[in-house]
């Protein structure tokens, strides 16, 4: 936001304007910042919007009523959602639910203790550790997918929960926030004197170490239950059977019917805005941990 | 195309894979271990209400012979390709994947699917002779079974041809007067839109217009995409995008179903399952539209191409490859089950016998005013030119979305497209070690 502010002091003889209207110049500074983000805003909510109306349309409504007048059939949309295929709409969603809950836990858990080893302790070959890490943290999730699957095909677990559960589990990018987290937020000194207590170093972890990272791993759990829940390409390569398909996958089969049978757009509709919700709930219940944020950053100075 | 040369096209394929080195052979099916007991075959597919289809095998014929078919619903198109030969690297393809006619070379070349000839190839007299070479690849072998075809038509509304004094063409010229006439009478509306996204459209077009895109001679394949055919078909639709006389945005969007609900488009080159489509993207117009024959580009001339269409293949992963064919030729040619997929799955049968039959005596809902539908589309389906497929279709149709799709934008010819199409179509076959005839 500097970048805006900066030429309106650049102009010639402006420095005495300024110091003669500084408070105004802050406000004005302000609302330039401010209707960017109000834009920015809008460019991100408009589409989540029109999925909120779109949904409430019968199909006959979808595409001839005005784009944000709210629709009559939501209830229609909603039961014949569940009626599909006998509801096959809500294991998905469950589905959905176990990877993406299940998979952010266990990715957590791992990303909380390699994170913290990684910053707490010195050892031979730790950055050459970090820096393979960080070299997945480059690598999109999207090539890996095929050779995983060969590879989840040759343990004989492709097309399994476990299919799209594993290769979850280790999250490269997880991993490096937590040791940075770790490393900014646990201090030595702190380690040194439990250690000096007698606690063993596992104990240090839990009761001196975690409960200090636990916003920084609450960020990450998001992150990853995020990923898992929007991930469409390594469920898509590895199921086979629609029964274990996450939302995604499952929606998708409802878009690409073939040419001979139209997509199911209202069906698909909804079935997006039921599958957001879920987020922006745990966004809300979670916002709570991340106001610990600041305040654990003003006890450390 | 004769047998030796599929394989030895599947094993140039094979050993320029990047792939194939991690998955091991040892663990191959060799096929037909005795059938005895229960056998449960599962089948990827994506055609609406397959499953109903199934669960009437699995009480009735399936019960008898201890078969029992799980159908796994997948999207459609080109990534179930890619899915599929994916689990063949590692063998774990299903016995039973739908397969679109256009796909059979691509899935056989990459040693996904079973030649079934010694089980099916009785199967060859329930089927037109255009649409049975589409599985057999012009070889003694035969790949799928071959389950709907989407011969092209043209669909028009009643009502508007009439209020604005348009006749229905026969011929393409009489196509293009009529689009012209029309953008004259109102401007606001188009007869029909180029659709950039529909590769399959475009192939269709183009084999009414005599094209073949993929054939062989010698142990090599000649690609022709931009024959005169072809760019015939391109050089006449372009011609009309860019005067304008039609529009040029795609198919199977939401402006699109506006503008067929609304009457702003007010016909449509489609296949013949076409009314399905029209019942979801244009439910306010039932009843107002109706279906002709395709136009010609020699009057009096009785040819059409096909858009769509898919078959029933076995995999070489299967343990029960009688079972399986068993089955997709009880799915594909018996009359109880093909009047359950015409039901359920709307789709338009490719068994001869079945166009005629019971399953399609009355006309789609939606065609109501219509009453001999079925009746004109099985004399179409009759004129069906016979696709010409090769190894990569998908390459070849991503290749028209972004080369069409551009000139479609900004109006500009179609003739430097389907030239980019062909070149890019080639070079990725060299890539992939297939043999090019130049």
């Amino acid at each position: 936001m500097s970048v805006t502010a900066t030429p309106l002091d650049r102009r010639p003889g402006a420095t005495a304007a300024v110091r003669a209207s500084a408070p105004r110049r802050r406000r004005r500074a302000g609302l330039v910042p401010t209707a960017v983000l109000l834009l920015g805003a809008a460019y991100c909510l408009l589409p989540v919007a029109w999925v909120l109306v779109a949904s409430t349309k019968s199909s006959r409504e979808l595409f001839s009523t005005f784009t944000f007048l709210p629709g009559t059939g939501l209830a229609d949309n909603l039961s014949a959602l569940s009626a599909y295929r006998d509801g096959v709409y809500w294991r998905w969603m469950l589905n959905s639910l176990f990877y993406a809950g299940f998979g952010a836990l266990l990715s957590t858990a791992v990303s909380a203790i390699s994170g913290y080893a990684l910053a707490k302790y010195r050892f031979r070959g730790r950055e050459a550790i970090f820096n393979v890490l960080l070299t997945g943290v480059l690598m999109p999730p999207v090539i890996l997918a095929i050779p995983q699957y060969l590879l989840m095909a040759k343990a004989g677990l492709a097309d399994s929960y476990l299919s799209v559960l594993l290769p979850s589990v280790l999250a490269p990018y997880g991993i490096y926030l937590a040791r940075i987290y770790a490393a900014a937020a646990v201090p030595d000194e702190v380690v040194e004197a439990a250690r000096v207590d007698g606690a063993r170093e596992w104990r240090i972890f839990r009761t001196v170490a975690l409960p200090v990272m636990l916003p920084g791993l609450v960020t990450v759990f998001l992150f990853q239950f995020v990923a898992i829940w929007n991930n469409f390409l390594l469920p898509f390569i590895m199921l086979g059977d629609d029964e274990k398909f996450p939302v995604t996958l499952g929606l998708f089969t409802l878009l690409q019917q073939g040419a001979s049978a139209p997509a199911l757009y209202t069906l698909v509709i909804t079935g997006a805005m039921l599958a957001i919700m879920p987020l922006i709930a745990l966004f809300l219940v979670i916002q709570r941990f991340w106001s610990l944020d600041l305040l654990s950053g003003a006890v450390k100075s | 195309m004769n047998k030796r040369l599929v394989a030895a096209f599947a094993a140039a394929a094979l050993s320029t894979t990047l792939l194939a080195g991690c998955g091991s052979s040892d663990d191959g099916g060799d096929g037909d271990k005795a059938e005895s007991g229960p056998v449960s075959l599962t089948y990827w597919a994506w055609a609406p209400g397959l499953d109903k289809v199934a669960a009437i095998w699995n009480a009735g014929p399936g019960k008898e012979a201890g078969i029992t078919v799980t159908v796994k619903k997948q999207a459609s198109g080109d990534d179930l390709v890619t899915k599929i030969i994916t689990a063949s690297k590692a063998h774990k393809a299903p016995d039973l994947v739908q397969a679109e006619f256009q796909a059979l070379p691509t899935l056989v070349s990459n040693d996904v699917l079973a030649d079934i000839s010694g089980q099916a190839g009785d199967t060859k007299k329930d089927f037109a002779e255009g649409v049975w070479q589409q599985v057999t690849l012009g070889s003694d072998a035969v790949y799928a079974i071959p389950q709907d075809t989407g011969p092209l038509m043209f669909y028009y509304r009643q009502d508007l041809f009439t209020k604005y004094g348009l006749s229905v063409p026969t011929t393409w010229d009489e196509f293009a007067a009529t689009a012209r006439a029309l953008k004259k009478k109102d401007p606001k509306k188009a007869l029909t839109t180029f659709s950039a996204t529909d590769p399959g459209l475009f192939a269709g077009l183009s084999q009414q217009a005599g094209a073949k895109w993929w054939t062989t001679g010698g142990d090599k394949w000649n690609v022709a995409i931009d024959d005169a055919a072809s760019t015939k078909v391109a050089d006449f639709w372009g011609g009309l995008v860019e005067e304008g006389a039609i529009d040029n945005q795609p198919m199977y969007t939401p402006a699109w179903n506006k503008a067929l609900n609304t009457g702003t488009q007010i016909a449509w080159v489609s296949a013949v399952w076409a009314p399905g489509v029209l019942t979801t993207a244009a439910p306010d117009t039932k009843g107002k539209w109706a279906m002709a024959p395709l136009p010609q580009w020699t009057a009096g001339d009785q040819v059409t191409g096909s858009w769509g269409g898919s078959t029933t293949g076995v995999s070489n992963d299967s343990t029960h490859k009688d079972a399986a064919v068993e089955f997709a030729t009880w799915l594909n040619t018996d009359p109880e089950a093909v009047a359950a997929l015409v039901k359920n799955g709307g789709i338009y049968p490719a068994a001869t016998a079945a166009q005629t039959g019971d399953a399609l005596a009355q006309a789609p809902e939606f065609f109501a005013n219509q009453p001999d539908f079925y009746t004109k589309a099985a004399e179409i389906a009759k004129t069906t030119a016979p696709g010409a497929w090769g190894p990569n279709v998908n390459v070849a149709y991503s290749a028209f979305k972004d080369a069409f799709g551009k000139a479609a934008q900004d109006k500009a010819g179609f003739g430097p497209a389907l030239g980019t199409v062909q070149s890019t179509t080639v070079a990725d076959m060299k890539k992939q070690g297939f043999p090019v005839a130049e």
